[in-house]
């Protein structure tokens, strides 16, 4: 503890906050991204047709069965193989960590904001659907003016919870050595050689961030219910 | 893609820089990742399980510790709690430990792999144990409080059979959960299946089947974990209890 030096970590605040730029940036375009697909996925694992259902059935049990270092490993090869296929360039495509992560987390929040919305979507009571049924308006009607404003009501604590776990979960770009918040606090306390003050210091920034968002989620949820 | 020259049988051949197959690595890291799930499962279950139980005491005190192991647990990345223990820590604790935490611990990674996972895990194994506890009516703990009972035997006796039955499905997601979150062991250097996989990419680059093998071998593991939970689940349901039936 005598040796603990909060100095070092003053000149190293501007990179930093480039990281947790990006951190904030990945979590955002990744919930995004995985709220619109994981609409799809659960649409489709809803659908009555079994060569929609079953693809997305497959697709969101595989990925929620591996790791998530799994999937990034998996994109950061996968990413410049298919692109070199899709754009028929001579060689592999050039892709960075930090674009490859932003593609893994994307797919891979999918698969969980979809089961998500799928439960949402299920919790609405059968009667509203058959009402809407009999009042003649279409599928895509029902859902947007029936179905989804009521499973949203029920979801968006689940979802926002989703998305600070993400938030959390972004840190793991640190296996292809991305800079995000703690690639970057990683980065300098190695050149430094001052772990125990940069780790320290970033787990302080995620406690706070994560705690207080959460308990935001937790305050507006309550005041939802009285 | 064309040209992508598969070879299923990667597994089989010999490791460019010594004697060993690469299925013997693979099976190797297979083997630390279920030790330190299953190892670290235990820890967690018993942490858990005793900061569930204070929260929902009626002490205030106790039940306010409880709340911040978890707050703590749970809103800091896995990943940076290993680094805490395991680059961070030896240099708080008194200079003799520290010591001995960085020069003579055996199995330095397996064992802060163990002990990050399982803090974790405890904190949401709690989070299910208080949700099963207090989803009990409050006439239980009353009744077991008038026949005479003490708070440790209410507890004992008549609270946590029919909680803990409970929260049999929760629980295993979080053993799910185990498997998976124990490969961001791989950061602190141990060779876990995520780790292995990662290696044998490296020296022959016949990423597909590598990589779809680990995902195979994630997913039995998972399967298997489910299973467990559905055997248990079944041995242990009370008749008349509603478990199992009417709770979808």
């Amino acid at each position: 503890m005598n040796n603990f030096d909060f100095s070092v970590i003053w000149p190293s605040l501007p990179y930093l906050a480039t990281g947790l730029r990006y951190t904030l940036t990945l979590t955002f375009v990744a919930f995004a991204g995985g709220l619109l697909g994981g609409l799809g996925l659960a649409l489709a694992r809803l659908s009555a047709w079994p060569w929609l259902r079953m693809p997305a059935a497959l697709y969101v049990n595989l990925m929620r069965a591996i790791p998530l270092v799994l999937v990034i490993f998996w994109f950061y090869f996968l990413v410049p193989i298919l692109g070199q296929w899709i754009l028929q360039t001579p060689q592999p495509l050039r892709v960075g960590p930090d674009q490859t992560a932003l593609i893994s987390f994307t797919l891979f929040e999918m698969a969980y904001c979809g089961e998500i919305i799928r439960a949402g979507i299920q919790s609405v009571p059968r009667g509203q659907v058959a009402a809407a049924q009999a009042l003649g308006l279409t599928y895509s009607q029902q859902m947007r003016y029936v179905v989804l404003p009521q499973a949203w009501r029920n979801m968006w604590p689940l979802l926002l919870t989703q998305a600070i776990v993400l938030f959390q979960d972004t840190s793991l770009v640190y296996v292809i050595s991305g800079t995000d918040f703690l690639g970057a606090a990683a980065k300098i306390a190695q050149r430094d050689g001052r772990l125990l003050e940069m780790y320290s210091f970033t787990a302080l920034i995620y406690f706070f961030i994560s705690f207080s968002l959460s308990w935001q989620v937790k305050h507006w949820q309550h005041r939802s219910q009285t | 893609m064309a040209d992508y020259r598969w070879n299923w049988l990667i597994f089989f051949e010999k490791v460019a820089t010594g004697g060993e197959r690469y299925y013997q690595w693979l099976l190797a890291g297979l083997g630390w990742t279920v030790a330190t799930s299953l190892l670290a499962w235990c820890l967690a279950l018993i942490l858990g399980l005793g900061i569930g139980i204070i929260r929902t005491t009626p002490l205030r005190w106790l039940a306010l510790l409880g709340e911040i192991y978890v707050e703590i647990f749970r809103n800091i990345p896995l990943i940076v709690q290993m680094f805490l223990w395991f680059f961070v820590l030896p240099d708080l604790v008194p200079p003799v430990w520290g010591h001995w935490l960085k020069q003579e611990m055996p199995l330095p990674e397996f064992t802060t792999a163990v002990v990050s996972l399982a803090f974790f895990t405890a904190a949401r194994i709690a989070e299910q144990v208080k949700a099963g506890l207090l989803a009990l009516p409050p006439g239980q703990s009353q009744a077991a409080l008038a026949l005479g009972l003490t708070w440790p035997q209410a507890y004992r006796y008549v609270l946590l059979p029919v909680a803990l039955r409970w929260i049999i499905p929760p629980l295993t997601s979080e053993l799910m959960n185990i498997f998976k979150n124990s490969s961001v062991a791989l950061t602190i250097g141990l060779l876990e299946l995520t780790a292995v996989t990662r290696q044998i990419n490296e020296y022959t680059f016949q990423s597909f089947e590598i990589f779809t093998l680990a995902t195979v071998l994630y997913a039995l593991l998972a399967l298997m974990a489910n299973r467990l939970m559905a055997w248990i689940e079944a041995l242990t349901t009370l008749p008349g209890y509603g478990l199992g039936q009417g709770r979808e």
